[in-house]
């Protein structure tokens, strides 16, 4: 790149630089990952069974809210006559208080995912610094 | 009743509708701009515009209508409804928006490169959004005809055209930031009525709601031989599994710039319809103390659209009632054109383009084949609603949900978590669900009977469709290993991989095989 700069008044071709060639060897992580070699397998599956252990807890805890309650309700007929101050328990229980349970639900399941995935993928740029 | 300022309410959101649409229309540049708004849209945004377009006829009338018939039990409905987007954030948010389809058939078709099942997604989406569609139309019709007068297909008609003209105009980036305004604007315009009505009916100490041990406390409102547990069961398992495979849901997606944002998203949306759904049930609660009975041939579902008249007579009520019927209209439109332009998209893909490339050898542009598609997505619908009989709308949207959960949750469930999925497995789920909830749901059309189990199992399949369609779709794809596709560990890898990962790799990629200009 020394010398006096070019001036472009014509258009030029532009086209891949031979230094591309490299770039798979260098990336051996993430590439495996795509390649499915024996490596990228044993990353993905322990991944997989991250999310996928965290989503069935959190799907258990949704159906038992959600099976829990009518159970409830159905099974032990005293407490649809509770109340809370002057309104029943049904009501404030299925109309209001189960909102805020699922968004909660919602926020722990984001936050528990994403730091799943942000310590995969700190742990794959690790290992390929440590590559190199 | 409330006409001229009602009437004006109306023509106002169809006007704000249209101005939004065609002020948006300015920044569509691209085909990818129609479908899915260029996929930049940010979280807050989209989350508004989700709840802005979830939030139908069923939720706006039909929820408050069933709380007023139905008492606590209803409750479910809503509950069901904001569930559903749960089930979809902890299975299926963030690998369906990695998958970077723009519909349910295209993630088919991806994830299983298979055309034949592509077609059969394709009539599923079809059906259910044309199902889901119906309901708006009526809705619009009865509230329309309620506060001015006019004949009931007017109102349906006159969602058409705005949706149409909205849609065909402006493809999805238009229609995201409409559906984001008409969230707002739905919530106002319910709350708003709802606390001043509260407020009212606590400072003049008004009447105690009229009601029956049967509408208040759970479980007490039907014969032991109707299996009311059951029912409540099966209609939780319809609409929580449901959503997840509703089309306009799943085609938001796409529009979330990555998986991430397609979680904080959700997250958000579930906020939005939570707080919605607490406003409804003012409505049906003191919809009882106001009025005690319906006229003969009222709707419950009109019971929103009364109740300010009722608190506070003639002349105050009308600002209230106008308020709510363009509350209602905004949910009209903002399902109705989220489904339309779901429905359109899979048309004109798959049925439209392929037709206008026959007949004209390719000499076509490929907007007006999106704008065709847009008509035909959105009349045939409407031509239904004018026959099909009246159902209250909360349940009538659950017959789409229960469809949609017997046959889509289990092709995205298992295909986003289960690389074993073979081609013939997954049409095999899909048809066995599509056969047993479409026909359960006739039979009981047919039967109109309420004793038994036959009678609940038939009116609420969703507790055994949806296992059904799964198991079958898990046995035959163990059955045909041939049938798993080629790529489908690295479909699968695709879908879990975080964008971190992904990004780093292209831009280290793209970095050092790119050529920089020697200056």
């Amino acid at each position: 790149m020394d010398g006096p700069a070019p001036r472009h008044t014509q258009r030029v071709r532009v086209t891949a630089s031979r230094r591309s060639a490299s770039t798979a060897r260098r990336l051996p992580v993430a590439s495996a990952l795509a390649e499915q070699t024996g490596v990228g397998e044993l990353y993905l599956q322990g991944l997989l069974r991250a999310q996928l252990r965290l989503t069935a807890a959190v799907t258990a805890a949704v159906a038992a809210m959600l099976a829990g309650i009518p159970l409830l309700f159905a099974l032990v007929p005293a407490t649809r006559e509770l109340h809370v101050g002057p309104l029943p328990l049904p009501w404030v229980v299925l109309g209001v208080l189960i909102y805020p349970a699922i968004v909660a639900m919602a926020a722990f399941f984001a936050r528990r995912t994403e730091q799943t995935e942000r310590r995969f993928a700190a742990f794959v740029t690790e290992a390929e610094k440590e590559e190199r | 009743m409330t006409a001229p300022l009602s009437a004006a309410a109306v023509a106002v959101v169809c006007v704000v509708t249209l101005g939004l649409s065609l002020f948006a229309l300015r920044f569509t540049r691209r085909t990818s701009d129609f479908y899915v708004a260029g996929r930049t849209v940010s979280a807050g945004r989209n989350a508004a515009a989700i709840g802005g377009e979830y939030l139908s006829a069923a939720s706006f009338l039909g929820v408050a209508g069933l709380i007023y018939d139905q008492g606590v039990d209803a409750l479910w409905y809503p509950i069901g409804y904001t569930v559903g987007y749960l089930v979809l954030l902890i299975l299926v948010a963030a690998p369906l928006r990695r998958s970077g389809a723009y519909t349910l058939p295209d993630f088919a078709e991806g994830r299983l490169g298979s055309r034949p099942l592509r077609h059969l997604c394709t009539v599923l989406v079809v059906l259910i959004g044309w199902l889901y569609l119906v309901p708006q139309f009526q809705g619009a019709g009865f509230t329309l005809r309620l506060v001015t007068g006019a004949p009931g297909w007017v109102g349906g008609f006159v969602v058409v055209v705005v949706v149409v003209l909205a849609v065909a105009a402006g493809g999805m980036r238009s229609i995201t930031l409409v559906q984001a305004v008409q969230y707002w604007l739905k919530l106002t315009a319910l709350a708003v009525p709802a606390g001043m009505i509260l407020g009212a009916w606590w400072a003049s100490q008004g009447p105690a709601p009229v009601v029956a041990e049967a509408w208040a406390q759970p479980f007490t409102g039907r014969a032991p031989d109707e299996h009311h547990l059951y029912r409540t069961f099966s209609l939780i398992v319809g609409l929580a599994l449901g959503t997840t495979g509703l089309p306009h849901v799943v085609v938001r997606y796409y529009t979330n710039p990555d998986g991430l944002a397609a979680r904080r998203t959700t997250v958000r949306v579930l906020a939005l319809l939570g707080l919605f759904y607490v406003f409804t049930i003012v409505y049906g609660v003191l919809g009882r103390a106001y009025l005690p009975v319906l006229g003969e041939g009222q709707r419950a579902d009109t019971v929103v659209l009364r109740l300010p008249d009722v608190v506070f007579g003639a002349p105050g009520s009308e600002v209230l009632t106008a308020a709510l019927v363009g509350g209602a209209f905004a949910a009209f439109m903002s399902t109705s054109s989220g489904l339309a332009v779901a429905v359109t998209g899979v048309l004109n893909q798959d049925l439209v383009r392929p037709l206008l490339a026959r007949v004209t050898h390719g000499d076509h542009s490929e907007v007006s084949g999106f704008r065709f598609a847009t008509v035909v997505a959105v009349v045939v619908p409407y031509a239904v609603s004018r026959f099909f009989p009246e159902v209250p709308l909360a349940a009538f949207v659950t017959l789409a949900f229960v469809i949609a959960a017997s046959t889509f949750f289990p092709l995205l469930a298992l295909g986003v978590w289960w690389p074993r999925l073979s081609v013939q497995g997954a049409a095999a789920g899909l048809a066995t669900g599509a056969v047993l909830a479409i026909g359960a749901l006739v039979a009981t059309g047919l039967i109109g009977q309420d004793r038994g189990w036959a009678a609940a199992l038939l009116a609420h399949p969703a507790a055994w469709t949806v296992p059904t369609a799964l198991l079958t779709a898990v046995g035959v794809s163990l059955a045909t290993p041939h049938g798993i596709p080629a790529g489908a560990r690295r479909t699968l890898v695709r879908l879990h991989t975080p964008e971190e990962v992904v990004v780093a790799r292209r831009a280290e990629g793209s970095g050092t095989g790119a050529v920089r200009h020697p200056v």
